[in-house]
């Protein structure tokens, strides 16, 4: 049930960062349709030549999110009825990384603060030990448990304006990371991640604007675990002082 | 300025604490040299305070006074964030930060009339 | 540009702030009523331990607490390399430092 009316208005980022534009494009509307629906519509009608990045299409992998109408959203899970302006979708890359071309962004940034945030496992045990038993009541393995199903989508990152204004920033989505590890009972180097994060690009730049926890897809609160941590270094500097 | 991705309660919040922080930090060495017109010259001190009883400079006494308040509570906000073990209702607590500031510069307002 | 050091300093003078603003606001809603005059502030303030104490542990508090408060919006809004930010930061402190005092010297010298 198309009608000609019933053409979206779809204005798409073409090209690099500095020389690039948009460019109009008339997408039939449908039920149900999400951003990535007119995306690859587009891409796959009017122009192959569209770069741009998914995969799993169901809101798992986190490769898909873009800025739509001004806001970073996950594309494959957002309704273009719920974001439509008059009858105009406006979809960019996401803010705050490099455009490689059209919407496909370099998340290298992205991991690599992920990365310098010590947001990885810092073991303490072999493959020889018995497997650490854990209460999930605990309050660490809560707070630990609040972040683990972040999916390296970067829509905090994007929605940050810590971050566009300070390029150092590790940004919501790795300091979340640092929070999660540092509160599991089987990490090992609590002193090293609170140090990759005490540095300046680290959590003390955090303005607590919350963009993050209200951009976050999955409801994650990435301001609260930031919070976190600088309790957390607070506490560790004066315990050094002592 | 003010884009989409901006249009939520504590992002406007952190730019209410930001600009009345800027605005203050401009104001305080104005503030601190009519201050000091005391040891120096006390008849120009009394010139600039008869000035202050203008209804236009007054609204703006009125208007420092809220700003102060609110980067104050907004301010007392952010460290109850950071600091105490809980940080639901944040939202709430912006909006209370807001109105005790509004109630605080309307007071003193009303003495100063 | 805040790192621990930095932002510890920012969080303990908003700490340390918040009593004193809170008296001052108390302070000028008490006294604005019927006008200020030098004389009014001066009989209060004058030859006061107290008053001293107060105003000046404030301005020490806001010199620090605004200098780095500056230095972060000047560097989210201009990006400015470090050295050059740090000596900013020092000279905002110091004019807020010394602006301030004399301030308080002047109201509460006997």
């Amino acid at each position: 049930m198309v009608t000609e009316k019933e053409n979206l208005d779809v204005f798409v980022w073409r090209g690099l960062a500095e020389t690039g534009r948009f460019e109009r494009y008339e997408v039939p509307a449908q039920d149900s349709q999400t951003i990535l629906d007119v995306v690859s519509w587009i891409q796959q009608n009017l122009d192959a030549t569209l770069a741009y990045r998914f995969a799993c299409r169901v809101g798992m992998c986190g490769s898909c999110a873009m800025m739509v109408n001004g806001e970073p959203r996950w594309t494959c899970r957002t309704h273009v009825r719920k974001v439509l302006r008059g009858n105009q979708l406006k979809i960019a890359p996401l803010r705050n990384l490099p455009v490689i071309r059209d919407l496909a962004t370099d998340m290298d940034p992205f991991f690599d603060k992920w990365v310098a945030a010590e947001g990885h496992h810092h073991p303490t045990r072999t493959r020889d030990d018995a497997i650490e038993a854990l209460d999930p009541q605990s309050p660490e393995r809560r707070a630990a448990n609040a972040g683990i199903e972040c999916i390296n989508c970067a829509v905090c990152y994007a929605a940050c304006d810590t971050v566009a204004n300070n390029p150092d920033f590790l940004g919501p989505a790795a300091l979340q990371r640092a929070w999660t590890v540092h509160n599991d009972a089987r990490d090992g180097d609590q002193p090293a991640i609170l140090e990759a994060v005490s540095g300046k690009g680290g959590c003390h730049n955090c303005h607590s604007q919350g963009s993050c926890a209200q951009y976050c897809p999955n409801d994650l609160n990435p301001m609260t675990a930031i919070a976190g941590l600088k309790r957390a270094s607070v506490k560790s500097f004066f315990k050094r002082e002592r | 300025m003010i884009r989409p991705h901006r249009t939520h309660p504590l992002w406007l919040a952190y730019f209410l604490h930001r600009l009345s922080g800027l605005v203050l930090a401009l104001f305080l060495p104005l503030h601190f040299y009519v201050i000091s017109l005391a040891l120096t010259q006390p008849e120009r001190l009394d010139g600039f305070l008869r000035w202050t009883e203008m209804p236009v400079v007054k609204l703006a006494e009125v208007g420092l006074v809220f700003l102060l308040a609110v980067h104050i509570f907004g301010g007392l906000r952010l460290m109850a964030l950071e600091f105490l073990p809980w940080s639901g209702r944040q939202k709430t607590l912006a909006a209370s930060a807001l109105a005790v500031s509004f109630f605080v510069s309307l007071t003193f307002f009303l003495r100063a009339v | 540009m805040l790192d621990a050091r930095l932002y510890m300093l920012q969080r303990i003078t908003a700490l340390i702030m918040a009593p004193l603003a809170l008296g001052h606001i108390a302070v000028m809603i008490y006294a604005i009523q019927g006008g200020l005059s030098a004389a009014e502030i001066l009989s209060r303030t004058q030859g006061s331990l107290f008053w001293f104490a107060f105003y000046g542990l404030f301005v020490l508090a806001v010199s620090v607490h605004g200098a780095i408060g500056l230095r972060v919006i000047i560097y989210e809004t201009f990006g400015m390399r470090a050295l050059l930010l740090n000596g900013l930061s020092w000279i905002i402190g110091a004019i807020f430092l010394l602006t301030g005092m004399r301030a308080v010297l002047a109201v509460t010298l006997s």
